[in-house]
C-alpha cells in the first residue's frame, strides 16, 4: 500500500440529502503519504470521525471513491483494507486473556500457533506489556487496556494503517504522557501509516507530522505544527490551535501601518503591501506567545491596561485592554511581572493579516 | 461563612473511600479538587451536597452542623459532567426552575433568567429543547440552573470533561469570571493539573481518599509538600531523580556528582529525591553555574510552539520543555543543561525539603 | 445526635408491608400452624410435632413428583434458554417498525393467562378436532396426550416452550442492545467469524441478563401449577403431577391438611434455596462486571 487517496469523497448521513448542510463531509480530496503520522483534529460535529470510519470502511461514503495505493477499496469492508482502528473506549474481549486477546486478530486469519506466540510476544515487548501476558484482560486498568486494543492492531503484520478514534478519552492526564510517547515509539520504530483523531491540539500537534485541521465537514488547512501555528490560514486555525489562541483585532490599513482605534502598529514592508492591497474587512492576528510585554516605558511599545494576570505554572497569561479588546500575551514564570499598566509591542515578524477570515500571503 | 469538613471518614462495605478529611473552604473561594480517577472526588463532593452520609465526621456550613440534613434543606447546587437538563423543558424553563420552586414572582424569574442566561450566552436559545443544543451549550443550560439558586455552595464535577478542548478552555475562562464575582464557596473538581491552575483559587489535592495538600494553588505547584503532590500537579509529568548527598556532593543518578552549597549542603548525608520540572531543562545554557548532561534523544515533540524532547538519564525517563521549535533527530546526541536553584529536594519518605529559589548554584560541577 | 435516617420513604411502602403481611405472612403462619398438628375436624386438634415432616419426607409419591419437576424444569431450561437467545439474534436491531412488529408478536403469547393457554393447547391437540393433533394422526402417528405418558409430557414441553420462551428472546434482545455498537467495528477488523463474535462479545455481555432470565424460568417452572392441570390434570396417571399439582392433590383433594402444611413448608425452604444461590449467582456476575 504505497498512499490512501481519497477521491472527491462527500458523505451524508441522511438518504436524500438537499442541500449543503445535509452533508456531514462537504468535500474532501486528498492524498495522504505512505508511513505518516496524521492528526484529524477538529470541534465536534466536524465531520472527523465520519471521514476515519469512511478510511476504515466502516461507513461507505455516499459520494467518491477511497483507494490504498492503487486499489480502489470503497467497496471493499474494513477485514479486507489490512487497517486496524483503536476506539474511544478500550474495546476488549472480557473472557480472554491479554495474550488470547492479542492473538486473536490472527487466530481468525489462520496463522499457526508458533508463528502466532512469537508475534504476540514481539508486540507486547514493544508495548511493555510482558508482566500482565497471562492475566485476565478485564481486570486491568484503562491505559493497559487501551494499550491492548492497539496490539490488536500491530499483531497483524500486514495491517498498512492505524487509526485512532480519540484513543485517550478516557485515560488520566498522567498516563496520556506515556501513552503518546509510546505511540510515537512504535511509529518511529514500525513506520506505519497512524491516523489519529482528536479534539485536543495538544495531542494532535505532539503526535502529528501533519495536522489536517477540519471545521464544519471541511478540511481548513492541512501542515505540519509549525505551519499551522505561524501561518495558520485561516481565522479558525488561528482560534483553535495554540493555547490561547490567536488574538483578533479588526483594523484598517493607514500608512503602511495597521490602525487599531487609536494605535498605529507598524509592519514590515511584505505584510504592509499585503495589507494594501486588500479591499475586504481586515484583522490583525499574533499569537500570545510573540507578543512583547514590558514592565515599563519602552520604544515602540503601546501602553494598556492590564486586566488580570494568572498564574499558570511554568507560564502566565496576561489579558489586556487594546482598544476596547481584551488580548492575552504568554509570559515566561520568571519574566517580570506586569502590575495595573504595561507595556505591550508586537514584533513585525508575527504579524499576520487576515483578509475576510483568511490569511494574506 | 463558609464550608468546613471536620474529620470526615467514608468506609463502604469495609473499604475506605474517604479517610481523615478536614477542610476549612471561605465563601467566595474557589476551590479544584484535583486527583486521580477514583481518588474520592465524587465520594467527597457528595458528602459535601448531602447526598451521602459520612461514616463519621461532621459537615458545617456556616456554623451549623448540616450532617444529618439532607440535601433539599441545604442551600447546594450541583453541575454533573453529564449535561444534566430536564428534557422536557425549554432552555428558559430549565434555567427557571429552581426560583420557580421557591415561588418568586413571575417578573422578577424573567429578569433574573435573562441576567443569567446572557452571562452564559444562551440569550439565544431560550426557546429550544436541551436535546436540541451542542454539548457545550447544554452544559451551559446546566451552569445557568446551578447559578440561579443562588446557593451557599456551588459543586461542580468535572463539568467540562466531555467537552470539546478549545470549548473547555472557553468555558473554563468564563467559569472564572463568574466564581470570582460570587458569594458562595465553589468546590470543582478535575483531573487535570492545567484546570486547577487557569481556575486559580485554593487547590485541594487528594490521592486514594486522603488530603495531600491544600492551599493556593499557585503555592502548592511551587511548594508540593511531598513528591506524589508534585506529581499529581504537574503537566508535562515532573522529572525526579534518586541522588545521594555526600561530603558536600549530590550525587545525582549514577555518575553525576554536582558539589552544592547553600540549603542543599545544610542537610544531613543520606537519599533524597531530586525533582526538575520540564520546562526548568535547558538546550541552551542559561546560566554559568548550569549543569551538563550528555543524552541521546529518544523522542522530540513539537506542538507548534514548544518542544519536548524525551531522553533517558541514568535510566530515568526525563522530559524537556523548550518554548520555541528547536527539532532534534531520535537518537542524537544532546547536551542537557539545569540549574540545583531549579531543584526540588524531597526527603527519602517524600516528603519536601527545599523548593527551587530556595538552593544556591554551585560553582564547580563535574559531568 | 441523629442516627434515624431522614427518609420519609418509609412511609411508602407501609402499604405494601401491611397488604404482604396480610396475604402472605399471616397465612404462612396459618399453614405453619396446620404442618405441626393433626385436624380432625373442626375444633379437634392435637399437636403432633415434626410428625407430618418426617411422613412427607419419606412419601415416595412425593420422591417422585420431585424428580418429575427437576426433570421438567431442566428440560425447559435446556430448550427455552439456547431457542430465545438464538431467536434474539436473528431480530433486527435497528430501531423502526420491524423490530417494533417482532417485539410485539414476540410478547403476544406472554399475555395470554395460563389457564386459557392450557386450554388452547388442549383443543390444539385433540386427535380429532386440534390443528396440530388432527394433521399428526392424519399422517399416522397416533398423538393422544390423553393415553400416553410421553405425548401428555411432549404437549406439555410444546406449551411450555411456546408459552415463556419469549420471556427468554425478550431479555436477551435487551442485553443484546446494549453491546456498543464499536466492539462489533472491532471485531469486524479483527477478522472474527459471526461464531467468535457470538462467543467472545454477545455472550459475555449478555451475561448479567441471561442470569435473570434463568433465574425467572427455573423458579416459573417449578412453580408451575395452571397450564399442566387445565391440559392433563396432572395425568395420564401420574405422568404429569408435578409438586404443586401433587400438593393440592393432598391439600384440597385428599384434605390432608397436616402433611399438606407440611409440604408447603418444605416447597417454599427448596424455592427460597435456589433463590438465594442464584442472587449469589447473579451478585458475583454484577461484580464482575461493573468494570
Amino acid at each position: 500500500m504505497a498512499q490512501i487517496s481519497l477521491d472527491e469523497i462527500a458523505h451524508s448521513y441522511l438518504p436524500f440529502p438537499k442541500t449543503d448542510a445535509d452533508f456531514a463531509l462537504k468535500r474532501i480530496h486528498n492524498i495522504w503519504d505512505d508511513g505518516g503520522a496524521y492528526a484529524l483534529l477538529g470541534p465536534s460535529g466536524c465531520g472527523k470521525t465520519t471521514l476515519l470510519n469512511i478510511i476504515s470502511g466502516l461507513l461507505k461514503p455516499s459520494k467518491g471513491r477511497v483507494k490504498f495505493g492503487e486499489t480502489d477499496v470503497t467497496d471493499l469492508p474494513p477485514e479486507k483494507r489490512n487497517i486496524a482502528q483503536v476506539f474511544q473506549f478500550p474495546v476488549l474481549y472480557d473472557t480472554m486473556t491479554v495474550f488470547n486477546n492479542l492473538a486473536f486478530p490472527l487466530k481468525n486469519r489462520g496463522f499457526d500457533n508458533a508463528y502466532i506466540k512469537t508475534r504476540v510476544k514481539e508486540i507486547a515487548r514493544i508495548l511493555e506489556l510482558e508482566t500482565v501476558l497471562h492475566k485476565k484482560a478485564e481486570g486491568l486498568g484503562a491505559d493497559a487496556k487501551q494499550k491492548i486494543s492497539l496490539g490488536r492492531g500491530l499483531v497483524r503484520e500486514d495491517v498498512a494503517a492505524i487509526l485512532f478514534d480519540e484513543p485517550l478519552t478516557v485515560i488520566d492526564p498522567q498516563l496520556k504522557w506515556q501513552l503518546r510517547c509510546k505511540l510515537k515509539e512504535i511509529h518511529e520504530q514500525l513506520k506505519l501509516t497512524l491516523i489519529y483523531v482528536t479534539h485536543d491540539q495538544v495531542e494532535a500537534l505532539t503526535f502529528a507530522d501533519q495536522i489536517i485541521v477540519m471545521y464544519e465537514g471541511k478540511i481548513v488547512q492541512i501542515g505540519t505544527p509549525q505551519e499551522l501555528f505561524e501561518y495558520p490560514n485561516h481565522k479558525f486555525v488561528g482560534y483553535f490551535i495554540g493555547s490561547p489562541g490567536m488574538n483578533f483585532l479588526p483594523c484598517t490599513m493607514e500608512n503602511g501601518r495597521a490602525r487599531v482605534g487609536k494605535f498605529h502598529i507598524p509592519l514590515d514592508d511584505r505584510t504592509a503591501a499585503l495589507g494594501n492591497r486588500a479591499t475586504g474587512s481586515l484583522e490583525l492576528g499574533i499569537r500570545p506567545l510573540y507578543l512583547t510585554i514590558h514592565v515599563q516605558e519602552t520604544a515602540g511599545s503601546f501602553q494598556v491596561p492590564v486586566q488580570s494576570v494568572e498564574d499558570q505554572g511554568s507560564y502566565r497569561v496576561v489579558a489586556l485592554v487594546f482598544n476596547d479588546q481584551t488580548i492575552r500575551a504568554r509570559i515566561a514564570e520568571n519574566d517580570p511581572v506586569p502590575g495595573s499598566m504595561a507595556w505591550v509591542s508586537f514584533p513585525e515578524k508575527w504579524i499576520r493579516l487576515f483578509e475576510n477570515d483568511q490569511l494574506l500571503k | 461563612m463558609g464550608l468546613i469538613l471536620d474529620q470526615v471518614n467514608k468506609y463502604v462495605e469495609g473499604e475506605m473511600h474517604l479517610a481523615d478529611i478536614s477542610l476549612d473552604l471561605a465563601s467566595g473561594s474557589r476551590n479544584v479538587i484535583l486527583g486521580r480517577t477514583l481518588a474520592g472526588k465524587t465520594t467527597l463532593l457528595r458528602i459535601m451536597a448531602g447526598l451521602d452520609r459520612p461514616t463519621t465526621g461532621k459537615v458545617l456550613m456556616d456554623g451549623k452542623d448540616v450532617t444529618g440534613i439532607s440535601v433539599r434543606k441545604r442551600h447546594v447546587a450541583m453541575v454533573y459532567q453529564q449535561f444534566i437538563n430536564y428534557p422536557s423543558f425549554t432552555v428558559f424553563q430549565n434555567i427557571a426552575s429552581p426560583l420557580q420552586i421557591s415561588g418568586v414572582p413571575k417578573a422578577t424569574i424573567k429578569e433574573k433568567v435573562m441576567e443569567t442566561a446572557t452571562l452564559l450566552h444562551l440569550e439565544e436559545m431560550l426557546d429550544r429543547m436541551p436535546a436540541e443544543l451542542s454539548g457545550g451549550q447544554q452544559q451551559r443550560v446546566a451552569i445557568a440552573r446551578a447559578l440561579m439558586k443562588d446557593s451557599q455552595l456551588l459543586l461542580l464535577d468535572e463539568p467540562l470533561v466531555n467537552l470539546d478542548y478549545k470549548l473547555r478552555e472557553e468555558l473554563l475562562e468564563e467559569l472564572t469570571a463568574i466564581f470570582k464575582k460570587r458569594d458562595c464557596v465553589v468546590v470543582y473538581t478535575t483531573t487535570e493539573p492545567s484546570e486547577a491552575l487557569k481556575l486559580g483559587g485554593n487547590i485541594v489535592v487528594m490521592d486514594q481518599g486522603r488530603l495531600r495538600q491544600t492551599g493556593p494553588t499557585a503555592q502548592v505547584y511551587r511548594n508540593p509538600a511531598t513528591v506524589e503532590t508534585a506529581q499529581l500537579l504537574s503537566d508535562p509529568p515532573i522529572n525526579l531523580f534518586a541522588a545521594a548527598l555526600k561530603d558536600g556532593h549530590l550525587t545525582l543518578g549514577d555518575d553525576l556528582a554536582i558539589a552544592v552549597t547553600g540549603s542543599i549542603a545544610a542537610l544531613a548525608s543520606g537519599r533524597y529525591h531530586i525533582g526538575i520540572r520540564p520546562n526548568h531543562l535547558y538546550l541552551h545554557q542559561q546560566e554559568s553555574g548550569d549543569i551538563k548532561i550528555h543524552a541521546t534523544v529518544e523522542i522530540s515533540e513539537i506542538n507548534g510552539s514548544e518542544t519536548f524532547i524525551h531522553f533517558q538519564y541514568s535510566g530515568y525517563k526525563t522530559v524537556l520543555h523548550e518554548v520555541g521549535i528547536d527539532a532534534r533527530k531520535i537518537g542524537s546526541d544532546i547536551t542537557v543543561y539545569m540549574n540545583p536553584a531549579n531543584f526540588f529536594v524531597f526527603a527519602e519518605n517524600g516528603e519536601l525539603l527545599i523548593s527551587p529559589g530556595a538552593a544556591v548554584t554551585a560553582e564547580n560541577q563535574t559531568a | 445526635m441523629k442516627k434515624w435516617q431522614d427518609n420519609k420513604g418509609w412511609l411508602f411502602i407501609l402499604p405494601v408491608f401491611i397488604i404482604v403481611a396480610f396475604s402472605a405472612i399471616i397465612p404462612l403462619m396459618t399453614v405453619v400452624n396446620y404442618s405441626i398438628q393433626d385436624i380432625f375436624g373442626p375444633g379437634q386438634r392435637i399437636f403432633v410435632g415434626t410428625e407430618w415432616f418426617k411422613e412427607t419426607l419419606t412419601d415416595p409419591r412425593l420422591h417422585e413428583a420431585l424428580w418429575r419437576q427437576l426433570l421438567f424444569s431442566g428440560l425447559v431450561l435446556l430448550i427455552e434458554m439456547p431457542l430465545g437467545i438464538a431467536i434474539a439474534l436473528t431480530m433486527p436491531t435497528k430501531k423502526g417498525l420491524g423490530s417494533s412488529v417482532c417485539l410485539v408478536l414476540i410478547a403476544l403469547p406472554l399475555l395470554i393467562p395460563w389457564n386459557v393457554i392450557g386450554t388452547i393447547w388442549i383443543i390444539f391437540t385433540r386427535p380429532d378436532i386440534g390443528l396440530m393433533g388432527a394433521l399428526i394422526n392424519n399422517m399416522g402417528i397416533t398423538f393422544d396426550h390423553t393415553a400416553s405418558g410421553l405425548h401428555a409430557w411432549i404437549t406439555l414441553m410444546l406449551m411450555e416452550v411456546w408459552h415463556w420462551t419469549p420471556l427468554v428472546i425478550l431479555l436477551a434482545y435487551a442485553g443484546l442492545r446494549s453491546i456498543p455498537e464499536a466492539y462489533y467495528q472491532a471485531a469486524r477488523i479483527d477478522g472474527a467469524s459471526a461464531w467468535a463474535i457470538f462467543k467472545y462479545i454477545q455472550l459475555p455481555k449478555m451475561r448479567g441478563v441471561l442470569t435473570i432470565a434463568l433465574l425467572l424460568r427455573f423458579m416459573d417452572s417449578f412453580l408451575i401449577y395452571a397450564e399442566p392441570f387445565v391440559l392433563t390434570g396432572g395425568g395420564p396417571g401420574n405422568a404429569t403431577t408435578f409438586l404443586s399439582i401433587y400438593l393440592v392433590k393432598i391439600a384440597v383433594g385428599q384434605f390432608d391438611l397436616g402433611p399438606a402444611g407440611a409440604f408447603s413448608l418444605i416447597y417454599f425452604l427448596i424455592v427460597l434455596l435456589f433463590c438465594y444461590l442464584f442472587y449469589q449467582v447473579l451478585l458475583n456476575v454484577g461484580k464482575g462486571e461493573s468494570s
